[in-house]
């Protein structure tokens, strides 16, 4: 029993798991009118995993499982996240996953495995557990995107996915092979304690951290590798494309962490690895803003957006130390909030048949109905970095880390592009206040979905106006990890 | 490369040296035949092939329990599925060998320089592998089957259980992916078959019994018949 001792730091990843399985045998049991029963088991699951987490929070970090999880403020904060993103993704995405035929046992069961992958990968200290992390979250993704049979887009994104992410996974394991090999340990702890007494192979060690970099730029969606992104976001169930585009990236911030931070985090290291996200954070945000521009697809914009977005989460992490450290959690949080707001809209927007996801669909929203055309207004505006929402703050954070750390040309860069960036955000904005509703369908939403996504658009400007404590929050639970 | 030639001269003498590089340099030729192959059964084979000597390393690298299990799950039941998935399958090939050609020789230059550079990277002696040595021999009696299934259990209980639920995922998402239910689709109900009563089946009817009407002219009908 000594392996498995203390056992609490797991509980809510074990309950999740037991209730996921619950779930997948109870459904069968369920018969189609009544499948909101599922859904609602789903909702309270995520819940008291929230609540688990919430009373098993140590701000100590605690080792267990042969030291192959860890439990630190860092990790409950971003599951407490994680559980919110998904309980608002299953709201937002209600009526259309019903209208499409996806309103089946099996979404919710695939979601909450999902779920799981990214608690493992967040709290894992060992290489094997973010890799397995990575691959159930990975697995229950490309299912789930192609979930619906009947469209040959959804299958041919899935398809994409599936092959550049089997792809991105080969060099994640390639590279870990080489930092075993380096180190001859797997464990993060270990790893860096190896480095630390300099008994490591520095030339592989680098040789297998350009591998890592690549295969975390696939995860990530930075650019060179960001190519599946804009497909993927695309061609997948605008509910699914919410899931994909939101939360895991909350899990790729902790990957970066406990892999680059906490194993390689040695100054020698580190000289390394900053070069190379340098390198990946530049291009990200040149090729997402300026690509970004070009699109009249929604959900294509926004992938470009995320493509920039990571480019900006990158750049905290290269500023390293607490400030950069945080500032990147910070931006990630953030970035999580924003676009559940704005997939939410268009899973809002679209009805049976009906997809709003070109941006001529949000033409004269004002006139449809000004309370929406307001959220998105402030969920285009954070995104696009003005005061006072929470997207500036966010963005400022960044930029005084990377200036503080003298790199100050990234910051100049990051600031010009974000510039041209805000075109593209702005533009939504004018479309829905300047121009004339093509399409006057009034807008039914279920209440649940209205009152989630109003409290998510208010959010994203309360967070702007009061955003000490959400910053403090990130510097502690950084500072606790390190 | 200097070091890789000394390193080289020293281990031609051993037997194992010799297997080693016999091995490798199959698996290499198998590998690359995977994807150059033509015909999509022959690449199927290769890949056999190259389970087949990889597994070969594995012994020698003493890990008898990985080695047996690579040549049984995978080339005794996935090759085996998968060529069987081949065979029924009316797979273009041209199609799929589209601009193979046309991105070889880009990819072929930028695969030969990954080799060059991932060879000297590795077998450099400062900081790479040039130096390593060999892990000592292990006891006679030594059990590699119960050493993993000892660490398994134990130490790698936490990732042992997260590839067990990945492996759920996997049937879940292959039956949510596959699974359709036809309109017209022959099946049978057990627990309807059991509930089943007479009245069901049978249903009597009670009704005047009728005279039955003679024929007016059998005689003529047969005739008929028989012509």
């Amino acid at each position: 029993m000594q392996y498995i001792q203390p056992l609490w730091p797991a509980y809510p990843e074990i309950f999740l798991l037991a209730m996921a399985c619950v779930i997948l045998i109870a459904d069968l049991f369920i018969s189609d009118e009544k499948r909101s029963i599922t859904y609602a088991l789903t909702q309270l699951t995520l819940a008291g995993a929230a609540l688990i987490t919430w009373f098993t929070a140590s701000g100590e970090p605690v080792h267990t499982f042969s030291g192959m999880f860890v439990g630190d403020l860092m990790s409950d904060v971003l599951k407490l996240v994680t559980y919110f993103g998904v309980i608002s993704i299953l709201v937002y995405a209600r009526d259309y996953i019903t209208l499409r035929g996806m309103f089946r046992g099996e979404f919710f069961a695939l979601t909450l495995f999902a779920t799981l992958g990214l608690m493992v990968m967040i709290s894992a200290n060992h290489l094997l557990t973010l890799y397995l992390g990575l691959e159930l979250l990975s697995l229950s993704l490309y299912a789930m995107v192609a979930l619906q049979r009947e469209s040959a887009q959804a299958t041919e994104a899935a398809m994409k996915y599936f092959v550049l992410g089997a792809l991105a996974s080969g060099m994640l394991l390639y590279g870990m092979s080489m930092i075993y090999g380096a180190t001859g340990s797997l464990e993060i702890t270990r790893i860096a304690a190896v480095i630390a007494d300099d008994g490591a192979k520095n030339v592989v060690l680098v040789f297998g951290l350009v591998f890592l970099a690549a295969g975390i730029g696939f995860k990530l969606g930075a650019a060179p590798f960001h190519m599946w992104l804009p497909d993927v976001y695309h061609g997948a169930p605008t509910a699914v494309t919410l899931f994909i585009g939101t939360v895991p990236k909350l899990a790729a911030f902790a990957f970066v962490i406990r892999l680059l931070v906490q194993a390689l985090g040695v100054e020698e290291i580190q000289a390394h690895w900053q070069q190379m996200l340098a390198v990946m954070a530049v291009l990200s945000l040149i090729i997402g803003n300026v690509t970004a521009i070009a699109q009249t697809n929604l959900k294509r914009m926004l992938a470009y957006s995320t493509i920039s977005h990571m480019g900006f989460l990158l750049i905290g992490i290269i500023a390293g130390g607490l400030n950069g450290y945080a500032s990147g959690m910070f931006y990630v949080v953030v970035y999580v909030l924003m676009s559940l707001g704005a997939f939410g809209m268009i899973l809002l927007l679209s009805r049976d048949g009906f997809e709003a996801e070109n941006i001529n669909d949000f033409k004269g929203l004002n006139q449809r109905s000004p309370w929406y055309a307001f959220l998105m207004l402030l969920l285009m505006f954070s995104m696009a970095g003005v005061p006072p929402t929470v997207g500036f703050y966010a963005k400022l954070a960044v930029l005084q880390a990377i200036v503080e750390a003298g790199h100050v040309w990234l910051a100049v860069i990051a600031v010009i592009f974000s510039l041209i960036g805000a075109f593209y955000y702005l533009r939504i904005v004018k479309l829905m206040y300047f121009d004339d509703a093509e399409d006057t369908t009034p807008i039914t939403p279920r209440a649940d979905a209205q009152v989630l996504l109003s409290i998510n658009g208010l959010a994203v400007l309360a967070f702007g106006i009061f955003p000490q404590p959400l910053i403090a929050l990130c510097a502690s639970s950084i500072l606790a990890s390190l | 490369m200097r070091g890789f030639g000394e390193r080289l001269s020293i281990h031609t003498m051993t037997f194992q040296t010799f297997i080693f590089y016999f091995l490798s340099t199959v698996l290499i030729v198998a590998a690359l035949g995977v994807i150059t192959a033509r015909n999509p059964i022959h690449a199927a084979l290769l890949l056999v092939l190259a389970f087949f000597t990889s597994s070969g390393l594995w012994l020698m690298l003493q890990a008898e329990f990985l080695a047996i299990t690579l040549v049984l799950v995978y080339v005794g039941a996935v090759m085996v599925l998968f060529l069987f998935v081949v065979m029924m399958l009316d797979i273009n090939l041209a199609k799929l060998r589209e601009g193979f050609w046309r991105y070889l020789p880009m990819g072929g230059v930028v695969g030969v320089l990954l080799v060059l550079e991932m060879s000297m990277v590795l077998t450099s002696r400062s900081g790479g592998f040039g130096d390593a040595v060999a892990p000592p021999a292990l006891p006679a009696g030594y059990s590699n089957t119960k050493e993993l299934g000892l660490l398994i259990y134990t130490e790698y209980v936490y990732p042992f259980e997260i590839a067990a639920v990945i492996l759920l995922v996997a049937i879940v998402a292959a039956i949510a992916l596959t699974l359709r239910k036809r309109k017209l689709s022959k099946y049978m109900d057990p627990a309807a078959q059991v509930a089943i009563q007479r009245k069901d089946r049978v249903r009597i009817v009670t009704m005047a019994s009728e005279k039955p009407e003679i024929p007016a002219a059998p005689a003529a009908a047969s005739e008929s018949a028989k012509r």
